[in-house]
């Protein structure tokens, strides 16, 4: 194992030259550019093995990450924002044709105006797609997601997402392990589908079906989603085990006896955790639970959590323009039919990387211990607007 | 004695559903018996993702990758660098799309595969308009012609420019083997498969296909259609070589009212109109005269 001091950028690339993909199909965008530029100098190199196909667009880098995992072999691309949204027909049909495709995504707002800062708009999206998506809190998780996502893509036969925040992570160095490819290789089989492009063997891969037959194949994707669940579970233990850190659906920060919770994805969430401490030494009960799978969406951990708590907060570094941020629905819909009854309130913040600071957060913190009191006077709120108000 | 020059194996099994008289079927089924069974199809959305039949059956004896619309450039881009990988260069990766997937939606992933010099033969199967979604047009569509979104109606809007030639747009990716076909003369079409099988690199194929029902055209006749295109030189059959234009035939002028009357698409053309088509296809011909002229003598 080495110790590297590298960016998000270079933590995902090296999980992915680890993952051993034998085809890789980008196209650059701000601010992912740095991850396929490495990985461009690895393959020149001979560092990895692997065919870089240097597409025209993310909509062809998708096009071709299909077709190459459909003839038997792993790929990985990875894009931003705009190349995201791009991409969009081509990550359905990734998921509906049941690749493990793993991609790395950096969390960038959407134009107009046009914005390269971070924000959850891009993934957010991509909601119903059908691909797993991880939020990562860090460089070091951002290595370690690529390599824990394969595994589970190919047991679920599901694509993966790893989701690292714009600039916060993709351009930041943080000290990261860079485990050794002998212990990658006993963790990560190589890979090995069930149904390939075969000469001899000539199957069509996504024929027409009619209404007889289509809802079965959705069906199937929504029971490996559910096994996902258990899986994620599973291979992140066993990851643990293996490199020493271990993964689950969410990771949960003081939230035993914490009387509010703000439930929260991506690097933000280390901020929020420091806040809590704050907020603890002045002897209120904060915590925090940070959503890493936001799909499939972990309602057991909302749920537990809800049980004790006063009160929740979502925030959400992303808008649906309609009714608040879509992780805050997310929450409100898994705690709906469970026996907790509490309030819950949206936060609206950090878009277009607009700074999330510790100051912020305890307003937002306060707010939430305000609400628990007196009641939620707002259900969804926009946080740190400047609208002079001056109420944050 | 015969000399057999159309290989007798079949890759293409009863049971399609096109409609009679598809030029796009006789197409593949060409394409196929060149090919060999060391060859793997990527298809976009267009007739051919519905012709090889409903899943879980299936017409092709060749493994069929379906692919979004706009992507078999990228399609073929990913199978073929996967197979490298995993040590397999001989088979064949073909792509087979439509002129919209072509000239149209698909234009820019088939131009990135072409720069980037992938081994991929590229199959654009021309029937001159959007025929999955029910004859609306394309850029592919000829001048003159009916569809469904060129109506003609009061104002007499049917297609006004001509048809975007995407084999010389090719050419001029710098391209080493790019040829046109049809359905009705096979051993050229064989002939130029073979050709493009023995490249490495990029190829790319435009095959005339008559759509009788786009075409409003008699389904028996659509082989003899294709023949006449070629006669009357709206669609030449020609070869871009590694530089050299090839002319494959150059046979007596027949006029392109003949080729034009029994279309229901051109019903509405006026004499003057006929006349127009008829001087341009004129021009157009002279052009690629000139092309195989100066090439051949650049390249001796
Ligand atoms: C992105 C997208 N836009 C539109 C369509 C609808 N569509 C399916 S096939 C087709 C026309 C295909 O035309 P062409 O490529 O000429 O093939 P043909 O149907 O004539 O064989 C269209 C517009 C689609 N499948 N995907
Ligand atoms: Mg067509």
């Amino acid at each position: 194992m080495v110790k590297k001091v590298i960016t998000g950028n270079g933590a995902s690339a090296n999980g992915a030259r680890l993952a051993k993909p034998k085809v890789i199909a980008a196209y650059p965008i701000t601010p992912q550019t740095s991850i396929i530029e490495k990985l461009a100098l690895m393959v020149s190199n001979g560092e990895l093995d692997a065919k870089f196909i240097k597409v025209e667009s993310e909509h062809s880098a998708m096009a071709a990450c299909i077709a190459a995992q459909n003839t038997g072999v792993r790929t990985y691309t990875a894009s931003s924002s705009h190349g995201l949204a791009l991409m969009h027909e081509l990550l359905m049909w990734a998921s509906g044709a049941r690749l493990p495709i793993v991609m790395t995504d950096v969390n960038r707002a959407m134009g107009p105006p046009w914005s390269i800062w971070a924000d959850q708009q891009d993934t957010i999206a991509q909601r119903d797609t059908g691909w797993i998506q991880f939020y990562v809190a860090s460089n070091q998780e951002a290595l370690d997601t690529i390599i824990l996502a394969y595994k589970v893509a190919e047991t679920v036969n599901l694509p993966a997402m790893s989701i690292e925040d714009a600039f916060i992570l993709s351009h930041t160095m943080e000290s990261v392990d860079i485990p050794e490819q002998e212990t990658v290789d006993s963790f990560l089989p190589p890979y090995e589908p069930k149904f390939r492009l075969k000469v001899g063997e000539p199957m069509g891969f996504g024929s027409l079906v009619m209404p007889e037959g289509y809802m079965e194949f959705r069906y199937k994707i929504s029971e490996a989603m559910d096994e996902a669940r258990n899986v994620i579970r599973t291979v992140g233990k066993e990851f643990g085990e293996t490199f020493g850190r271990k993964y689950g659906l969410v990771e949960e920060y003081k939230t035993d006896d914490a009387e509010v919770v703000l439930v929260i994805a991506g690097s933000v969430a280390s901020t929020a955790m420091e806040v809590v401490d704050m907020m603890r030494d002045e002897g209120k009960k904060a915590g925090v639970l940070r959503i890493r799978s936001f799909r499939p969406f972990p309602y057991e951990e909302i749920r537990k959590v809800a049980k004790q708590a006063g009160l929740i907060g979502v925030f959400d570094r992303s808008y649906t323009g309609g009714f608040g941020g879509a992780i805050g629905t997310e929450v409100k819909g898994a705690l709906y039919n469970s026996d907790a009854s509490l309030p819950v309130k949206n936060y609206i913040a950090g878009l277009g990387g607009r700074d999330i600071t510790p100051k912020v957060l305890r307003k937002i913190f306060e707010d939430m211990f305000e609400s628990l009191n007196g009641g939620v006077k707002k259900e969804v709120e926009w946080v740190g607007l400047r609208d002079g108000s001056g109420r944050w | 004695m015969v000399k057999l020059t159309i290989p007798e194996e079949e890759y293409m099994l009863p049971g399609h559903v096109a409609c009679q008289g598809c030029g796009a079927t006789i197409a593949m089924r060409y394409l196929l018996k060149a090919l060999g069974g060391k060859t793997i199809v990527s298809i976009p959305a267009c007739c051919w993702a519905v012709i090889p039949g409903v899943y879980p059956s299936r017409t092709l004896e060749v493994p069929l990758l379906y692919t979004a619309f706009e992507t078999t450039g990228a399609s073929i881009s990913g199978i073929r660098a996967a197979l490298d990988m995993m040590g397999d260069t001989e088979t064949t990766v073909v792509g087979f799309a439509g002129d919209g997937g072509t000239a149209d939606i698909g234009l820019q992933s088939l131009s990135g595969a072409v720069e980037r010099g992938e081994n991929v033969i590229y199959v654009m199967y021309d029937n001159e308009a959007y025929m999955n979604t029910g004859i609306q047009r394309s850029s592919s569509t000829p001048a003159g012609a009916w569809t469904t979104t060129t109506p003609g109606g009061s104002k007499k809007e049917w297609k006004k420019r001509p048809k975007k030639s995407v084999i010389e747009i090719m050419i001029a990716h710098d391209i080493q083997y790019a040829a046109t076909l049809t359905v009705s003369y096979p051993e050229d079409f064989i002939k130029k498969v073979k050709r493009a099988m023995e490249i490495k690199g990029p190829k790319f194929l435009q095959v005339l296909s008559p759509c009788p029902t786009g075409w409003k055209s008699d389904p028996a006749k659509a082989v003899e259609l294709a023949r006449l295109a070629v006669q009357s030189r709206v669609f030449p059959l020609y070869e871009f070589d590694h530089g050299k234009y090839k002319i494959s035939m150059k046979p007596k002028q027949v006029p392109v009212r003949e080729y034009l009357k029994p279309q229901g698409r051109f019903r509405h053309l006026t004499d003057e109109e006929i006349e127009t088509i008829q001087m341009h296809t004129d021009e157009q011909w002279e052009i690629l005269l000139a092309k195989e002229k100066f090439t051949n003598e650049l390249y001796k």
